[in-house]
């Protein structure tokens, strides 16, 4: 059973660029074909500043930030026995190509089920951009079978 | 063509969104593209070693499929929350569908939004995840 006093504990502050090419990469990877997604002019057109990060991609950033084999050792999981139980993502403001996100992580919850055979960590993170504002907050839930 | 809050019904499906199947480029490309480089996705002797019986898919991959799902009905600065819970594995050669269904309507912070009940499936009907996200209409 992880350490139930690792619940608030910080997983660090760090800050991330949004880079063009990498929504684009991820644009293929998940086979978008909206070209809000992939064309800065069309993005334009359509009243965006730049290419939007797309819903999910948060997470995808905030993974890149964070070791997450340290993460997971931290609360005693091993990375080939865990699976990704729950993610939601609440949105306040569009996220753009060229912004500077901030991500200010903490675990949430850990708890067990079914006698101890599933353990959970519950992980928040405020996403922020460089001018202060708040784009989203993200909540991941991982268990370890 | 703008979604208006009073033409949506209770209900009501938006339009599903179906996938190619997923094989191991598919993965490949997910991996390198969303930055999870979870072994357990792309190298098939770390997942045999996991005891499992061969690579399977991200869920987030799936997830970002509801992304779209969502994205091609209302523009994304309408999506006001996604949530998703990951029921099963997405296997090599399984075809997700997305869909998503309108189960609430109502008002909240001073704008009109509605509730999407949503769901990925694959070709033999087996649900993989299951979410909501709430939308604003005008």
């Amino acid at each position: 059973m992880a350490d139930k006093n690792l619940i608030g504990h910080s997983t660090g502050v760090f800050s991330i660029d949004v880079e063009k090419g990498r929504l684009r990469f991820f644009a293929k990877a998940i086979g978008e074909t909206d070209p809000v997604y992939i064309d800065e002019a069309a993005a334009q057109a359509a009243g965006h500043k730049s290419l939007p990060v797309p819903p999910t991609f948060l997470k995808c950033l905030e993974s890149e930030g964070r070791d997450v084999v340290q993460l997971l050792d931290l609360v005693g999981f091993d990375l080939g026995r865990v699976l990704h139980a729950e993610q939601s993502f609440v949105y306040h403001h569009m996220a753009y190509a060229g912004d500077v996100l901030t991500f200010d992580g903490r675990i949430c919850d850990l708890y067990e089920k079914k006698g101890g055979a599933l353990q959970f960590v519950v992980m928040e993170a405020r996403v922020t951009n460089q001018d202060g504002e708040h784009i989203a907050d993200i909540r991941s839930s991982l268990v370890q079978r | 063509m703008t979604i208006e809050f009073s033409a949506v019904q209770v209900g009501e499906e938006i339009p599903l969104l179906t996938l190619c199947p997923i094989n191991r480029t598919t993965l490949a490309l997910y991996c390198g593209a969303s930055g999870d480089h979870n072994p357990i996705h792309v190298d098939i002797d770390f997942a045999r070693r996991a005891r499992m019986p061969d690579v399977f898919a991200h869920g987030m991959l799936s997830a970002a499929y509801l992304g779209r799902l969502l994205t091609a009905w209302v523009p994304q600065d309408k999506v006001r929350s996604l949530s998703v819970r990951f029921t099963g594995i997405t296997q090599l050669g399984h075809l997700p569908t997305c869909t998503g269904k309108v189960i609430e309507k109502f008002c909240e912070a001073g704008e009109q939004r509605v509730r999407l009940a949503l769901s990925c499936t694959n070709q033999y009907g087996e649900e993989k995840l299951a979410g909501e996200a709430i939308v604003a209409l005008a």
